[in-house]
């Protein structure tokens, strides 16, 4: 599934739910539906700032496309990065550095959430943009 | 021009004609009735600070201090008079004890910066308990290393109580200044505030309180507790922010060197010297926050209308309905259990980070907070990321701790 289409799925199983607690009911469901970071990598390098509850993420490289792993120990927030990882995990670095991600703005998560939880998010995803370009420089780099 | 209110006094509180006085009570949100239990961070205002600040800006804006013309002088009195209220409301022998400052925390670092400069020296020390807020920590710590003193903490035990046990051995030579908190913010434990005064006084060490939320709960008397320096802010008093009052005993204001230069701080100024203003002019620098401080005093009024006694009986009801309901909840801790506690009830539930129930209880329209409250150094101590924090006004009542209680158990179903 592309980057996009990913983002349509998720938009469509909002627009299941009319009432705010069902949609967080789903977010928490997909929190504890999480593949989790493997407990070494649960490392302060590994923590992005920005997040008042802690998050952690990391990526492996395998065969062209970056694989990021996840934690955090607040539930809702698990459920957050477990949306973005969804949509992001799997690609190549050059799909990850171009996509647009707008599956947020759609299912209006923006405007329910804490300003600090969206500030969270927001750093989340930068870092996993930065981990893209990153990798995308050693491609054409290597060591 | 600015009213005159009458006291009256009632023995018994109409919490529901007081919530009529909250504009802001009556408020929605997510389609819900605003349950507000955030009180410690900041209050809601009543219509007569409201009105107060209206007044100021519509009928009497001038500079303070300065003119000769009316409206300066109306303003003027208008100022002053909020500072005798101030007075009034502490029991301060002089009214130039009372400074006014941007808040509690400005209070502290005056304390800390002007005593410090003073007094402390290498090898000198500066005794905080372990509950403080970081505004009762970090100027501390900021004058210790400049001075090259050092900061010592009261222990605290798994209850939130301070060990006073082991006050009179910290109470040693070196302690300059001993700065403890009248009410944890985080936890709600109410310090013997009198007692550690008492004890500092005997090895002639003075104390400075934190006052910022005990003032709206408790009466303050700082001649009866004979406190060196108390400080607390206005908009936890149902006040506007920006402004708050540091009180000091004259003698130790007329020790201290004043903290920031200009304005209404200097008797006259030459390039070869500058002579200082009295009390209580010479820590107040620059044009104050002229309406906040005028509606303090209206805050103020308020206070003394309802009567803080009947606030504090009031409150304790509220207060022990609330621990008793949450007690229903048995996936719910407590986050501090002393024995003497107001204002403030910190738990977790479960396994659920607070940010989780925080997030949750706001969806259903209410208002606490969740995180380490300005208190890491306390949370370190419990060894937890944070709490969820509901903390109590006099506007506040048992259908909302219902309220809260029925959003806690929401949130145990969506969480576990």
């Amino acid at each position: 599934m592309t980057i996009e289409e990913r983002q349509d799925q998720i938009i469509e199983d909002f627009e299941l739910f009319d009432d705010w607690m069902d949609k967080y009911e789903y977010i928490i469901q997909l929190g504890k539906d999480l593949p989790l970071i493997d407990e070494k990598y649960k490392t302060d390098e590994n923590l992005i700032k920005g997040c008042q509850s802690k998050v952690w993420l990391h990526a492996d490289y395998e065969n062209g496309k970056l694989i990021f792993t996840a934690d955090s120990d607040a539930i809702i927030t698990k459920g957050l990065v477990s949306m973005v990882v969804q949509v992001l995990s799997g690609h190549t670095p050059q799909e990850i550095a171009e996509a647009n991600i707008y599956f947020i703005n759609e299912i209006g998560l923006q405007n329910h959430l804490s300003p600090t939880r969206s500030n969270g998010l927001l750093s989340m995803l930068k870092q996993i943009k930065l981990y893209a370009l990153a990798y995308q420089t050693q491609a054409f780099n290597p060591s | 021009m600015p009213a005159n209110f009458i006291f009256e006094t009632s023995a018994q509180l109409d919490i529901q004609k007081i919530r009529a006085d909250f504009p802001l009570l009556a408020t929605q949100v997510y389609g819900k009735p605003l349950v507000y239990l955030d009180n410690a961070a900041t209050t809601q205002k009543p219509e007569l600070v409201l009105r107060a600040i209206q007044d100021y800006y519509t009928q009497y804006n001038s500079n303070v201090h300065r003119g000769v013309h009316y409206l300066s002088q109306v303003a003027t009195t208008a100022y002053e008079d909020a500072r005798t209220k101030v007075a009034a409301f502490i029991n301060a022998k002089h009214t130039h004890e009372v400074i006014f400052t941007r808040g509690t925390t400005d209070g502290i670092n005056l304390v800390a910066n002007c005593f410090g400069r003073k007094f402390l020296k290498a090898g000198d020390s500066i005794l905080i308990s372990a509950i403080e807020h970081h505004s009762n920590i970090v100027p501390w710590q900021m004058i210790c290393e400049e001075r090259g003193a050092t900061l010592k903490v009261i222990p605290v035990n798994e209850k939130g109580e301070l060990i006073l046990e082991e006050l009179d051995e910290l109470l040693d030579d070196t302690v300059k200044l001993v700065a403890v908190t009248y009410i944890s913010n985080t936890l709600g434990t109410i310090n013997p505030v009198k007692e550690i005064i008492t004890r500092a006084h005997q090895q002639d060490i003075p104390v400075l309180v934190d006052a910022a939320q005990a003032a709206p709960h408790l009466p303050l008397d700082v001649q009866e507790l004979d406190v060196d320096f108390l400080a607390f802010s206005s908009h936890k008093m149902y006040g506007p922010t920006g402004i708050g009052a540091l009180y000091g005993k004259e003698a130790w204001l007329n020790q201290l060197p004043p903290y920031q230069g200009g304005g209404d701080m200097i008797k006259s100024v030459s390039f070869k010297k500058t002579t200082y203003n009295e009390l209580p002019f010479k820590f107040e620098a620059g044009t104050p926050s002229i309406a906040e401080g005028i509606a303090f005093g209206a805050a103020i009024d308020y206070l003394q209308i309802l009567g803080i006694p009947n606030i504090q009986e009031a409150e304790s009801q509220l207060y022990a309905y609330a621990v008793d309901a949450l007690q229903t909840i048995d996936e719910l801790r407590f986050i501090g259990e002393a024995k003497h506690r107001a204002a403030s009830i910190s738990f977790l539930v479960g396994d659920a980070h607070p940010f989780d129930v925080g997030e949750i209880l706001d969806k259903q329209g209410i208002a606490v907070r969740t995180g380490h409250h300005c208190t890491e150094p306390i949370m370190q101590y419990f060894n937890i990321p944070g709490t969820v924090r509901a903390s109590i006004a006099i506007y506040n009542t048992t259908e909302e701790i219902d309220k809260l209680v029925a959003g806690i158990k929401k949130a145990v179903t969506l969480l576990s």
